[in-house]
């Protein structure tokens, strides 16, 4: 287990302690949503990305409770939620099963499923992760409290969101991914299969929403109940057209939910004459606004292959 | 290619059979069909199971899971009585469906144990003149059917006793309070808490949040967070998963006060006391009262409430009772807490005037002992609780 750091002494401060929280609130919605995009970008939209979560959330707290090591927990979390996605490549791939739908059935069976095996582990106790401050930077005024006095999953995010973003845009195998969301048929027509490419993103998209459940479990909450998730998966996969599928921008987004949220609390304690129920509702009214004003817009830069399953589900609403 | 596929036909296959065995778990045990249907006159009697119905999980460590240790006691103490259980039963139509089952399977009496249920029991008595449906928690008004009845505990009682716990365990005057929605049930809690830590150390502050969820772990882990960070060092909640918060507070060194089970293998330094549901004894007692053909016009009949004060006809145990003590609860504390629940169990109460509101107006005047009747509707938090109410 690693050592505690001792909480932020600076944090008093409204805006540090919302980022603060922000970031560690994010964390799990930006993996889901790094995730999602390398999907996406292949072309599968997963909607079930919160079934996911949850799989990863319970697959990484029982191989922490079985072995004692958080970082065990992560391994086994990114395989359940890798898992989870697998039905989903198979439906929509071999089956050619309506993605919206699938996606949405795969959210009830994470659901379904996680609870069914998740009730042992209710009130079990594993070792967790925790807050670790990186010498030197941690010291910085309030950018040290925010960035670097977090917990070694938001650390790596903070490592994977650029990796991903290199992985799409700078490599032979993130042009071939691309090119299965664009152009499928100049895929086929160079040898290569659109499927087996497509399988490998929507699966890894799904490992990388298991380690976003996964730190939620041992970062956030310290526990495995039923339904814990509680919409970040779906928040995540908002976020992913608000971020332009773009894995940078992503990040940017998911501090700005995590900040959301973060910021009920905080002014709570602080006795500021607000009312709680408008801000539960921030997040999706964020990502309402956004999908509002960016829509058209954000469409356009969608990969090609998108297009068929928006306009396969788009309302009509004049002859 | 072919084994791969089979394989993963195989995978979705298991997945469907899993999926399938969850839906059909509830309402397990098919008693034979009740032919002993014979119409008595007293509602309640003559039935062969009774049924309980779950908002949540049996095994949630909290209010579900005592519940149902609650109708484990009951069939031991009738095991004449077939017990049928229905878990998860979310607040709507489904309710009457899964009540209907149990009737069809020979239930006379069926305890709806969650507080949205109402309504469908109100539904349900008036369909059934000859089921009993008893309510956790609620009120009822007006004409109540001589077969419905509502009980619950005074829950803000033993809560007001941790607060005393918590206003002597802290040493920077501020406790956390992590609730869900402002309800007055929750109210009562948070007002309960603070007036208790008020009566031992008059500088105690309660600073409240709301989370807007009985059960979402992230808010519970934000919430915890901000609290501390403004140097709180006493925590507590009423939620419905209760463990993140524990283990938080113990995680930053300070105290917590538990609600709804015993945490303290969660908290093993900083656990005071808590809150813990015992339902045994009261759902006992009321199929005691229906088997003597006693339950119309008897006291379960809406709106039954049980505390630590005791009335000859009114001799049930309280179902929420104080949980141990931690190891950092002086001897001192605990007789002072001893000596409070003494009063509350006779002359006293922890409402007792004068109670102030945020404002500093008197809304429970000098030397009145208010009655439950005259809580259930709380609407305000008293003064030394940091916080407000969110309106809707």
């Amino acid at each position: 287990m690693i050592v505690a750091a001792s909480t932020a002494a600076g944090s008093n401060l409204l805006v540090v302690a919302v980022l603060i929280a922000g970031v560690t609130a994010g964390t799990s919605i930006l993996f889901a949503a790094l995730g999602e995009t390398i999907s996406e970008r292949a072309g599968i939209i997963n909607v079930g990305t919160e079934g996911c979560m949850l799989c990863g959330a319970l697959g990484a707290y029982a191989a922490a409770s079985a072995t004692g090591n958080p970082w065990f927990g992560v391994l086994a979390g990114a395989l359940a939620g890798g898992l989870l996605a697998l039905v989903h490549a198979y439906m929509v791939l071999n089956r050619g099963a309506n993605q919206l739908a699938s996606g949405l059935a795969l959210f009830f069976m994470g659901l379904g499923l996680t609870s069914l095996f998740g009730a042992p582990y209710v009130s079990k106790q594993v070792d967790t992760f925790s807050k670790v401050a990186i010498p030197g930077l941690s010291k910085i005024p309030a950018i040290g409290d925010i960035f670097f006095n977090q917990d070694p999953l938001t650390y790596l995010s903070f490592v994977t969101a650029p990796a991903v973003w290199f992985l799409l845009f700078r490599t032979r195998w993130g042009l071939m991914l691309r090119g299965a969301g664009e152009r499928g048929e100049v895929l086929r027509a160079y040898g290569h299969s659109t499927v087996k490419v497509r399988y490998a993103a929507v699966v890894s998209g799904g490992m990388l929403a298991g380690i976003g459940g996964a730190q939620l479990a041992l970062v956030v909450a310290l526990a495995w109940f039923e339904n814990m998730v509680q919409g970040r998966g779906f928040i995540a996969v908002a976020l992913v057209i608000f971020a332009a599928w773009d894995p940078i921008k992503a990040m940017g987004g998911a501090w700005l939910f995590g900040a959301a949220l973060a910021l009920g609390p905080e002014l709570q304690v602080r006795n500021a004459g607000v009312n709680q129920f408008l801000l539960d509702a921030l997040p999706y009214v964020i990502t309402l606004v956004v999908l509002i004003v960016l829509a058209r817009k954000r469409l356009e830069s969608a990969p090609e292959a998108l297009a068929d399953v928006f306009e396969g589900s788009r309302v009509v609403s004049s002859p | 290619m072919t084994t791969f596929r089979r394989m993963l036909f195989a995978l979705l296959a298991v997945c469907a059979l899993v999926l399938t065995a969850c839906a059909s778990n509830s309402a397990s045990t098919s008693s034979s069909d009740s032919d002993s249907s014979t119409a008595s006159e007293t509602p309640g009697t003559g039935g062969s199971a009774i049924g309980f119905l779950y908002v949540g999980p049996k095994d949630d460590y909290g209010y579900n899971q005592a519940a149902a240790q609650g109708a484990a006691e009951l069939g031991e103490a009738f095991p004449d009585y077939e017990i049928l259980e229905a878990e998860s039963v979310p607040e709507t139509a489904e309710v009457e469906q899964k009540a209907e089952q149990m009737i069809s399977q020979g239930a006379k009496i069926i305890f709806t144990t969650s507080y949205g249920y109402k309504d469908y029991a109100l539904n349900l008595a008036e369909k059934h003149p000859d089921v009993v449906f008893l309510q956790q928690g609620n009120t009822l008004e007006g004409d109540i059917p001589n077969n419905i009845g509502t009980y619950f505990g005074n829950v803000y009682e033993p809560v007001y006793l941790a607060g005393i716990a918590a206003g002597k365990a802290t040493t920077s005057n501020k406790l956390g309070y992590v609730a869900a929605f402002p309800i007055p049930q929750t109210l009562l809690n948070i007002n309960a808490f603070e007036l208790g830590a008020q009566s031992v150390n008059p500088d105690a502050e309660t600073y409240t949040v709301f989370t807007s969820a009985w059960c979402d772990p992230g808010k519970q882990s934000q919430a915890a967070e901000s609290l501390l960070n403004q140097g709180v060092d006493v925590l507590t909640q009423h939620q419905d998963c209760t463990s993140t918060i524990t283990q938080a507070a113990e995680k930053a060194g300070a105290s917590v006060v538990g609600y709804h089970a015993d945490a303290s293998e969660l908290a093993p330094e900083g656990w005071l006391t808590g809150s813990e549901w015992d339902w045994g004894p009261l759902y006992i007692d009321m199929v005691t009262t229906i088997d003597a053909e006693e339950f119309a016009g008897g006291k379960y009949n809406g709106n039954y409430r049980v505390g630590y004060k005791k009335t000859a006809d009114d001799a049930v145990d309280a179902p929420l009772v104080q949980s141990a003590f931690g190891p950092s609860v002086t001897d001192e504390t605990k007789t002072e807490i001893a000596a409070a629940k003494e009063e509350i169990s006779t002359t006293g109460s922890p409402f007792a005037g004068p109670v102030y509101d945020q404002d500093g107006n008197v809304v429970i005047e000098d030397g009145v002992i208010p009655e439950y009747s005259e809580l259930e509707s709380m609407d305000y938090l008293v003064q030394g609780v940091v916080g407000e109410i969110p309106a809707s």
